[in-house]
C-alpha cells in the first residue's frame, strides 16, 4: 500500500485538499497517522502537511496563550511560561513520543490517550480550525463532540486564558505504568476564585466517556463556594453523575466509576 | 505509484534514496539504506526499540514519514561507534550486563545518548525518565539504569 504525500506551505492550500478528499489525513507528529498507516488503515491514502510556521508557534506572553497546533509536548516543556501546563505534558509518552507529537494531534487521540486535551478542556480552551471556506473558532467542547467529522478540517492553534494563578490549575493522570502509560483516568480542574469564592469551575475527565468530558455534577457542587472539605465531599460525590465509562484493557468502566471520586478528592484537596 | 526522491544525512554520511509515499524511516534505514541497528518492536509507539536521533532528538523511527527528514541528520546505534573503539554507553552497557536479548538494546543506547547529550551527569530519576519510552522485557532495567549512570560518571561505578 502506497500513500500519496502531499506537503503545502500555506495551510489555506493543506485544508482544501483535506476537506474535498475524504482519504485525506493530516500528519503533525505521526504519532496517530503514521501509527495508522503501519496498522494497515487502508481508508488513508493521501497524506497533507503544511510547513507553515504559524502552526508551530508559541505566544504565552499575554493572559490569552495561543499554541500553534504542530507544537509538540518537548516544545510545551521547555516554555517556562507554560509551567502550569508542564505537568499534562510530561504525562505523555515518553520522550521520543513527547518529541514528536503535537498539541493538535492530541485533539484527535482516542481513549487511553489524549490526556492534553483534558487540561485544554478543563481551561475551556478555543480551537481554530481550517476548513475548505476559511477558518473558524470553535470551543473544545463542541470541537470534541464533533470530532468523528474533524478530519476533514485543519487545526490550525489552541488559545485559552492563563489561569490567574498556579494553584487555579490542577492536573492528574492515573496509569498504571509510571512514568509513562495510558491513562486509566485523567482528570484537569480550573477552580478560578473570585472574592474567596469559586468562580467558573470547570473539571474535565479523560477515559471517562468515548472523548474527554466535563463533570458538570461536580462543577455544579463547587460553583460559589470556597473550596473546604464539605465542598470538596460534595464534589466528590457528584463526580460520577451522569458518566458511564467503558471497560478496556486498562480498567473496567466499574473500576473507573468507584475510584473517579478518590481521584477527584486528592486533585481538589491538592494532595499528591 | 511514483517514488519520491530523498536526501539526508546518516551518521554523518550523505545517503540518497528513492522512497514510496507513506513509508515509515525505520523501513528506509533497513531496507533502503541497509542500516539494521533500529528495531521494529510495535509499530505504534509503545516500545522504543526503533528510536534514533533527528538532528540530535530522540525521535520513533517507525512513526516518522520518510519524507519528513530530507536536508536533516539522522543518527543510529550504527553511528555512534568511535572508530573501531565502543562509545562509552556501549561499554557501559556490556560492563553492567544491560543487554539481555539485544532486542531493545539499540533504542535504549539512543535514548541514553539523547540524554546525555543534554544532560552528562543526569540523576537516577532522570534517567529513568529518560529511558521510559523504551521496553526491555529481560532485564528488569536495573543494569540499564546502572550502565547509564556508569557512562556519565566515565565508567566509576556510582552509588
Amino acid at each position: 500500500m502506497s500513500v500519496t504525500v502531499r506537503t503545502f506551505t500555506s495551510t489555506g492550500e493543506a485544508a482544501a485538499v483535506l476537506s474535498s478528499d475524504r482519504s485525506a489525513r493530516y500528519l503533525g507528529g505521526g504519532t496517530l497517522v503514521m501509527r495508522a498507516l503501519n496498522e494497515g488503515d487502508i481508508s488513508i491514502s493521501t497524506i497533507v502537511r503544511a510547513s507553515d510556521h504559524a502552526l508551530t508557534r508559541i505566544d504565552a506572553t499575554g493572559s490569552r496563550i495561543i499554541i500553534g497546533a504542530g507544537v509538540t509536548f518537548a516544545r510545551i516543556l521547555a516554555e517556562r511560561d507554560l509551567g502550569f501546563l508542564h505537568a499534562a505534558a510530561r504525562s505523555i509518552g515518553g520522550p521520543a513520543v513527547r518529541n514528536m507529537g503535537t498539541v493538535g494531534g492530541n485533539l484527535f487521540a482516542s481513549i487511553p490517550y489524549g490526556d492534553f486535551t483534558v487540561a485544554l478542556l478543563a481551561l475551556d480552551a478555543v480551537v481554530s480550525v481550517q476548513g475548505g471556506l476559511g477558518s473558524r473558532d470553535m470551543p473544545i467542547e463542541e470541537f470534541l463532540q464533533t470530532r468523528e467529522r474533524q478530519t476533514g478540517t485543519l487545526v490550525l492553534s489552541v488559545s485559552f486564558q492563563k489561569p490567574a494563578s498556579a494553584d487555579a490549575f490542577r492536573y492528574r493522570k492515573i496509569a498504571r505504568i509510571k512514568p509513562k502509560g495510558g491513562a486509566v483516568i485523567t482528570l484537569a480542574a480550573h477552580l478560578p476564585v473570585s472574592s474567596g469564592r469559586i468562580a467558573g469551575a470547570r473539571i474535565a475527565l479523560g477515559s471517562m466517556a468515548p472523548t474527554q468530558i466535563r463533570a458538570r455534577a461536580a462543577e455544579r457542587a463547587l460553583e460559589g463556594r470556597t473550596l473546604d472539605a464539605a465542598t470538596i465531599s460534595a464534589a466528590t460525590a457528584a463526580a460520577v453523575e451522569g458518566i458511564a465509562p467503558a471497560d478496556n484493557a486498562l480498567a473496567s468502566g466499574w473500576y473507573r466509576r468507584e475510584v473517579v471520586g478518590v481521584h477527584l478528592r486528592r486533585l481538589l484537596s491538592g494532595q499528591e | 505509484m511514483a517514488k519520491t526522491a530523498l536526501q539526508f544525512q546518516h551518521n554523518g554520511r550523505d545517503v540518497a534514496i528513492f522512497v514510496d509515499g507513506g513509508t515509515n524511516l525505520l523501513v528506509a534505514l533497513r531496507e533502503l539504506i541497509g542500516d539494521m541497528t533500529p528495531k521494529f518492536g510495535c509499530g505504534q509507539g509503545g516500545c522504543g526499540a526503533c528510536s534514533i536521533l533527528i538532528d540530535g532528538e530522540l525521535h520513533l523511527s517507525c512513526l516518522t514519514l520518510a519524507e519528513t527528514v530530507a536536508g536533516r541528520s539522522v543518527e543510529t546505534l550504527d553511528g555512534i561507534k568511535e572508530g573501531p573503539n565502543l562509545h562509552p554507553l556501549q561499554r557501559a552497557f556490556a560492563d553492567n550486563f544491560a543487554a539481555q536479548c539485544g532486542y531493545c538494546t539499540p533504542g535504549m543506547l539512543m535514548a541514553a545518548k539523547a540524554l546525555l547529550d543534554r544532560n552528562p551527569q543526569p540523576s537516577r530519576a532522570a534517567v529513568v525518565e529518560a529511558i521510559s519510552g523504551n521496553i526491555c522485557r529481560c532485564t528488569g532495567y536495573e543494569p540499564i539504569i546502572n550502565a547509564v549512570l556508569a557512562a556519565a560518571s566515565g565508567g566509576r561505578a556510582r552509588a
